[in-house]
């Protein structure tokens, strides 16, 4: 893995991210709704509108207007919330820190759970357990976020009421309460992702099985157990490196619903608020940092694939 | 054409989702006629009833019939995503086909800004479509049409890569064609096998988004029995009835399944290593 591959990739991310940054600024921009009317009221003097569209630059052309709101967001300022009148920023990134602690908890739980599963599935390939598992992972799959959230729901705080349907409480002022809020939506979010990445990880798997080395080293004489750990599993969990960077994308999407339906304050809740009130700066600011995030992800993903298989050469 | 029905049906996956996808067809061509009651009739001593002999599934709120509901949904749930995975296709397979056939610095550029749209998650694209448009099932329907452009876009070009080595678009270039021609009648029809699988695939994710759409109030609209919507409008009744909420995710949940055995079956079949 060359520096110049690097290289190569940041300058892509840099420009995935002024190619999102413009599509964001177009599709938000070119609302029918004037930004003035909308933040002083339909009752507004003509006076007051046309200062306040000076104010906010809205008399210039738009590509001005693109130019001095990418400045201030390489600034780390994404203007004025047109709902509530605070900076934008400092409530986005805090409400990113909560949706990302949703998404940690989630890979972590997807972790333990889905690589096993995939490999039981695997090594038992056929009998009852693989096809247990193949048809849960299918299920899930198959499921959108709200449909997997409302049974969940239904079983563990509805029917059983082990645990709370919806809130949030920080994990720093109060853990156990915060902890047990936070369990119905992780379970949710890492449901769909076991399904996805414990799939793989049986496929990836039995390909790898059934490859020519594999044979080899059982022929020398090496348990099935040694083969398994030593020589099959680290050729088959690579691909799985991708496909979780891959669903860290997905499960961006997925923080939508899911915040939204147990009201955790995290980033896709803040976005579905701003895109109901319209609030442009919020909605603006909220899907280029899912869009940051998601291009590091990848970034991230493809660096740690090729320094982990050094057979992979990138030019 | 019969040949790759006949292999679907050997294996268990294409078998199910031929089935259940044929099932959600008829549902959606003549289920309004099968269904018992008016999808919209309120009758207000009938309501939350669980599920009975009268009513199959219950009844909603309005003492509504829910299957009746379900069966009026189907053509509001399922025709729409497929004519949006049907539109997205089209615009994704013409753009990714043209990047194949031009190649060079420009398939580059194009590809690099498609890797740039798909990092907006397809949720999103399509909230920010809808937001700018504004709340409609039609809306709703283009603005999963333009989330799943990029994607496609993708699919076709890798496919079309391989066409374009082809000897008979040289020949078309050698003969001196117009690219239009050799776009649109040498390179697009070979391309068009593996994009149906992953077209059926897509299907089922489009039948989730535009549910979650609907379900987040941006796409279809009360009355309507949109099965995405459905499930909004019961979450409020949850604890009074669950079978209001079961029903229309159920119905969501088998849809995306049928068409995601069927896409993997079709994949088998149309793949001749396996």
């Amino acid at each position: 893995m060359s520096p110049a591959y690097i290289l190569k990739r940041i300058l892509l991310i840099g420009y995935t991210l002024l190619v999102v940054s413009l599509i964001v600024f177009a599709i938000t921009q070119i609302l029918p709704a004037d930004a003035a009317v909308m933040m002083l009221g339909e009752n507004a003097t003509p006076d007051a509108l046309a200062a306040l569209r000076v104010k906010m630059g809205l008399n210039d052309s738009i590509w001005l207007q693109y130019l001095h709101w990418l400045a201030g967001v390489l600034h780390g300022d994404f203007g004025l919330s047109m709902r509530t009148g605070q900076p934008v920023a400092p409530a986005m990134f805090e409400a990113l820190g909560r949706s990302l602690l949703l998404a940690l908890f989630s890979i972590v739980l997807m972790l333990v759970l889905a690589i096993p599963l995939g490999i039981i599935a695997a090594v038992r390939r056929g009998r009852a357990v693989d096809l247990g598992v193949s048809f849960l992972s299918y299920v899930g799959v198959s499921l959108p976020e709200f449909v997997t959230a409302t049974l969940v729901v239904l079983v563990l705080a509805d029917w059983l009421q082990w645990l709370p349907a919806t809130g949030y409480v920080p994990l720093t002022e109060d853990p156990l309460r915060g902890l047990r809020h936070l369990v119905l939506p992780v379970l949710t979010v890492s449901l769909i992702l076991i399904a996805h990445v414990s799939r793989m990880v049986r496929s990836e798997l039995v390909d790898v099985l059934h490859s020519d080395y594999i044979r080899a080293a059982r022929l020398k004489g090496l348990s099935k157990r040694q083969v398994l750990f030593k020589h099959a599993l680290r050729n088959a969990l690579l691909p799985t490196i991708t496909i979780v960077a891959l669903d860290v994308g997905y499960l961006l999407g997925g923080v939508i619903v899911v915040e939204e339906i147990f009201a955790l304050p995290g980033i896709g809740r803040q976005l579905i608020v701003a895109i109901q009130a319209r609030d442009l700066p919020s909605i603006q600011a909220g899907a280029l940092i899912l869009a940051t995030t998601y291009a590091v992800a990848n970034f991230l993903a493809d660096i740690a694939y090729a320094w982990l298989d050094r057979r992979i050469q990138y030019d | 054409m019969i040949e790759i029905l006949k292999r679907m049906l050997r294996s268990p996956q294409g078998a199910l989702g031929l089935v259940i996808v044929g099932l959600i067809l008829l549902a959606v061509i003549v289920g309004p006629w099968f269904a018992p009651y008016d999808p919209e009739k309120m009758a207000p001593l009938m309501r939350y009833k669980p599920p009975s002999a009268q009513f199959w599934l219950g009844t909603d709120q309005y003492g509504r019939d829910i299957l009746s509901r379900l069966l009026h949904g189907a053509r509001a749930t399922v025709v729409m995503a497929v004519i949006a995975t049907a539109l997205g296709t089209l615009v994704g397979a013409v753009v990714g086909t043209i990047s194949a056939f031009l190649g060079g610095r420009s398939d580059e550029a194009i590809m690099r800004t498609v890797d740039a749209i798909m990092s907006i998650p397809s949720l999103l694209l399509a909230l920010l479509i809808v937001n700018l448009l504004g709340k409609s099932s039609v809306n709703a329907l283009l603005a999963i049409a333009l989330a799943f452009a990029p994607g496609m876009a993708r699919v076709t070009r890798s496919v079309a890569l391989a066409v374009r080595k082809q000897d008979y678009v040289n020949a078309a270039i050698a003969r001196g064609e117009s690219a239009a021609y050799i776009v649109g009648r040498e390179m697009l029809p070979n391309v068009v096998a593996p994009i149906v699988v992953e077209m059926t695939i897509r299907v089922a994710f489009a039948v989730m988004l535009f549910a979650t759409l609907s379900f987040l109030g941006l796409g279809a609209q009360p009355p309507a029995s949109e099965w995405g919507l459905m499930v909004a409008e019961a979450r409020r009744f949850m604890h009074l009835s669950p079978w209001m909420i079961l029903w229309p995710s159920l119905a969501v949940a088998l849809v995306a399944i049928g068409f995601n055995l069927l896409g993997d079956g079709l994949r088998d079949a149309l793949n001749p290593r396996s």
